[in-house]
């Protein structure tokens, strides 16, 4: 029993050691940007920033391929600490809301120019030349390309309304310790 | 050394680990879809394969063995084998960086791989000496590279064939792997005595 807790004990905390030393011996210089954006990260690989893995995301970000604003998942914070990092200026407000958003055409302003139907990467605006423009809610992914396109401003980003596919219930609500 | 040469063919073809033994089916039907990353795979686990081999003979004859406790042979060989890809997996990404790339995700899957428990495990119980159990985990290491390669091969010309719409996919790939095991049966013939 003694022997078996000792020798285990003993071979893991060799090993243990072994390992440290190993890593310390064989650490490799990469960017150490890279692993500092990679630590800010959530590290949950979920692959919405649409690269492999947080990895990708953050080597993306220190070689400036892509915005800071890139991981929904972080959401503010991630944000915060990445421009605080890489010096970026950022408006936290547009980041705050964390809830599913969609764009919205204002049918009064919009001319039917089709800007914002060339620009969507997913195809969620129909329409055409001189009607008004329609957003399928259920492929735009607010990236916010056509609000940018819009010669009118009749685009803008709004939350998501609430319908029988897309409501679920509601987490208790947290109560502040007195 | 034909007896030497017999072990290795007996291990990578005769008593194939994936198709005959049924081990590391996981990264068999999970890594198989194109060659190139089988064939990587396969060679990480060729390399992971032998050192764990070794490292749990030594284990075995030199620590367990003298101490009288071989009960806690699973829990050392694990604790070790994950030491092992742990090592390989810094000893790589510094000396071959294309390599490590190449590998990537695989060497810490590795870890998880039952065939390469499994293997040091069968060679204690067959009570191999030193070099015999460094050739099997070896000889077993390359059938498993080997099956892996052909496998994939395989997968890459179905993802092409026209397949029954029930059968797209894994069941298809399934089918398949039970054909390659059917194949391999018949190698038991090779050897006669």
């Amino acid at each position: 029993m003694l022997i078996a807790v000792f020798s285990l004990t003993t071979l893991g905390l060799v090993l243990g050691l072994l390992l440290g030393y190993a890593s310390r011996r064989l650490a490799v210089e990469g960017n150490a940007l890279v692993e500092e954006i990679q630590a800010i990260l959530p590290g949950s690989q979920c692959g919405q920033c649409g690269f492999p893995g947080c990895a990708g995301a953050a080597q993306a970000l220190a070689d400036g391929n892509a915005p800071i604003t890139l991981c929904p998942p972080g959401g503010r914070e991630v944000v915060s600490a990445l421009s605080a990092k890489l010096g970026i200026e950022v408006n936290l407000a547009d980041v705050a809301e964390t809830m599913p958003m969609t764009a919205e055409v204002r049918e009064e302003l919009c001319i039917g120019c089709t800007r914002c139907y060339k620009v969507c990467p997913t195809d969620a605006i129909m329409g055409a030349a001189k009607h008004i423009h329609a957003v399928f809610r259920e492929a735009c992914t607010a990236c916010g390309k056509c609000v940018e396109a819009c010669p009118t401003e009749a685009l803008a980003l709004h939350p998501a309304p609430i319908t029988l596919q897309s409501w679920y219930w509601h987490k208790p609500e947290e109560r502040m310790a007195a | 050394m034909s007896q030497y040469l017999l072990l290795l063919l007996s291990t990578a073809l005769v008593n194939n680990v994936v198709l005959v033994k049924f081990l590391g089916l996981c990264p068999f039907m999970g890594i198989s879809k194109k060659v190139d990353t089988a064939i990587s795979m396969g060679l990480a686990t060729t390399f992971v394969m032998t050192m764990a081999s070794a490292s749990c003979w030594m284990l075995e004859h030199w620590l367990l063995a003298p101490l009288g406790i071989e009960y806690l042979r699973i829990l050392v060989y694990i604790l070790v084998i994950a030491a092992v890809v742990q090592f390989t997996e810094m000893v790589v990404r510094k000396t071959n960086p294309s390599l490590y790339q190449v590998l990537g995700i695989y060497l810490p899957l590795i870890t998880t791989n039952c065939a390469v428990l499994g293997i040091p495990l069968l060679t204690t119980q067959e009570h191999l000496p030193f070099v015999a159990g460094l050739l099997y985990g070896f000889g077993s290491a390359v059938g498993f590279s080997l099956v892996l390669a052909l496998f994939a091969g395989l997968r890459e010309r179905l993802a092409l064939a026209q397949v029954p719409s029930v059968f797209v996919g894994a069941p298809v790939g399934f089918i398949t792997a039970s054909l390659l095991a059917l194949a391999f049966m018949g190698f038991a013939g090779l050897v006669s005595h």
